[in-house]
């Protein structure tokens, strides 16, 4: 502690108690956001509502559409098994939006990035991890929805196979729509670094504008409103196309480059601006 | 070591932080001193690569901090105790981040228990008391058993069991050899605990100096002797060229040393009953050098 221990340089521990040095990489980057995000009780409630809402609502639709009389046979049954998952996609955007925004919120985003000072590395990392189990539990829960709303539909003849044509795109489609909707929150959430604004901005853009472009007049009211957000998105879930929409894969593609966008913006802007 | 070269930050039209440079050497404890609002949360957060400068360079071991292959094994640093995510354990959160840099599972378990909270790990981390956080945070900053240790404010809000065990804490990581950074706005605690001081008020440097020099050049040393014999030591005294000040039934003296004293009470058969040196608090040494860096004062 006194003055002539100034400029002894510090030696490593090489006994066998040493710290190994580990590197900050992408894997082990990877690895650290995937113990985050299940240490949070948030994500397990998040992902028991994503199944229960959607799932349940799924059921419920189709269970009126066969209790109604005189029945009618629904345009596109694989669509009526899937109706949950508007509600399912408000779920998914709240996870994603958190799973960043929270960083911010609580701070603790200045002790990750003294982890992980490459502000990319951070950012992506902690992206493909929320894209991962967003696609899994997205994919799930379509699955679980479509089985039980084809159960219930079933009962009055009115279901369609998973070999039908398009049937199966249509419901893995549902879990691309729910992992599209967690990274629109997380791009957003990323982007305005509040919770708050994230999902607010994000449930705008996907549920509440979409709507609205409708009644933009003209040929550019008509342009904008196919290629808005989940105006596109959501053509992958129709086994029965609607006129004067993108295609299935078109429109998921278009829905995708919104969020690749918002995220790459968000991305420039964190490797700028002070954490 | 840590170098900080003409570092600025500018919020808008405010100076946060004004043309530092300094160097924080290894195997010391160095002191970040200066009032609340003088930058120094600013500085580490500019050194650690959080807040980019608006001009100017920090490097740490030599390079910016940024591109560091092995973040935590670099810079261990404890800025605000609370930038954790309270639903997270103790556990979770230490593993999260260690993860991060590669580092085993088993350091986890050996930080929790050298900041001696193991027993709370699996808690959630939002119940934690004050000291609990602080520890926690210490805790991080080890995971990499860093050559480098930041700590801003750390012995903020903790009992004085924690603050003794956090100043023998960064004393025994400097004798290991480490650079220990730390800041405080209390003199008082970093007389007991820097071996060097940088001083800072308002964004500016006020000083860069060891502690020994500090105090040697602020405290004005003060004799007190209680004596039956008090006029004729005082007279005496005043031969030796002391100042005298009578206060109470004690005499206070300048210019003198105790040893001084000593000698001509007993060179002259005189009677002291006490005898005591006095030094200047290092509180008003370093109020005087921050009085006019001060961002929000109190009116008299």
């Amino acid at each position: 502690m006194s003055a002539n221990t100034i400029g002894e340089r510090y030696q490593k521990r090489t006994d066998a108690t040493a710290v190994p040095v580990g590197k900050a990489s992408f894997t082990a980057a990877l690895r650290s956001e995937w113990t985050k995000l299940w240490s949070l009780r948030s994500t397990y409630w998040s992902l028991l509502a994503l199944v229960v809402l959607t799932v349940g609502l799924s059921a419920i639709i189709s269970a009126a559409t066969v209790t109604t009389t005189p029945i009618v046979a629904p345009e596109d049954p694989t669509v009526v098994s899937l109706a949950g998952l508007d509600t399912g996609l408000l779920v998914m955007i709240v996870l994603g939006a958190m799973f960043i925004s929270t960083e911010y919120g609580t701070s603790s985003i200045r002790t990750s990035l003294v982890a992980v000072p490459r502000r990319l590395t951070f950012l992506g990392a902690k992206a493909l991890v929320m894209a991962v189990v967003s696609l899994v539990a997205g994919t799930l829960t379509s699955f679980a929805a479509f089985f039980t709303g084809q159960m219930i539909l079933s009962t009055e003849q009115l279901n369609v196979q998973l070999s039908d044509p398009n049937v199966l795109r249509a419901v893995v489609g549902g879990g691309l729509i729910l992992a599209g909707s967690a990274m629109f929150g997380f791009a957003l959430g990323a982007l305005l670094r509040s919770t708050a604004a994230g999902i607010s901005v994000a449930v705008g853009a996907l549920v509440v504008l979409p709507q609205l472009t409708r009644i933009i007049p003209g040929n550019w009211g008509e342009i904008i409103q196919k290629y808005f957000t989940s105006n596109a998105g959501q053509q992958i879930v129709r086994v029965v196309p609607f006129d004067g929409q993108l295609g299935p894969w078109t429109g998921y593609i278009v829905f995708t480059l919104w969020w690749i966008v918002l995220l790459a913006v968000a991305a420039i802007l964190m490797k700028r601006r002070d954490a | 070591m840590i170098e900080a070269n003409g570092l600025t930050k500018r919020y808008g039209s405010k100076l946060a932080v004004d043309d530092l440079s300094f160097t924080v050497r290894p195997g010391t404890v160095t002191g970040f001193l200066g009032p609340n609002g003088a930058g120094k949360s600013t500085t580490m957060r500019m050194i650690l690569g959080l807040d980019r400068p608006s001009s100017g360079s920090a490097l740490v071991n030599g390079k910016p901090f940024t591109t560091s292959q092995s973040p935590l094994h670099e810079v261990g640093a404890l800025l605000d105790a609370k930038n954790v995510h309270g639903g997270r354990s103790a556990y979770n959160h230490l593993l999260s981040l260690a993860q991060s840099n590669g580092i085993p599972k088993q350091r986890v378990s050996e930080v929790l228990e050298m900041v001696g909270i193991e027993a709370v790990a699996g808690k959630r981390i939002g119940g934690f008391s004050l000291g609990m956080f602080q520890r926690l945070g210490i805790a991080a900053a080890m995971l990499g058993d860093p050559e480098v240790l930041i700590f801003d404010e750390p012995v903020n809000g903790l009992d004085p069991e924690g603050i003794l065990w956090i100043r023998n804490f960064m004393k025994s990581l400097a004798a290991e050899g480490r650079t220990v950074f730390v800041s405080s706005h209390l003199m008082s605690e970093m007389a007991l605990t820097a071996d060097h001081l940088i001083v800072v008020g308002l964004g500016r440097l006020l000083a860069d100096v060891s502690m020994s020099e500090f105090i040697q050049r602020n405290s004005t040393q003060r004799v007190r002797v209680r004596s039956p014999h008090g006029d004729e030591l005082a007279r005496l005294a005043a031969g030796r060229g002391a100042e005298i000040t009578k206060l109470g039934g004690y005499l206070e003296l300048q210019g003198i040393s105790s040893d001084q004293v000593g000698d001509l009470a007993a060179e002259h058969r005189l009677t002291i009953h006490e005898l005591f040196e006095e030094r200047a608090s290092l509180e008003s040494a370093f109020m005087e050098m921050t009085r006019d860096s001060v961002e929000y004062e109190a009116a008299a």
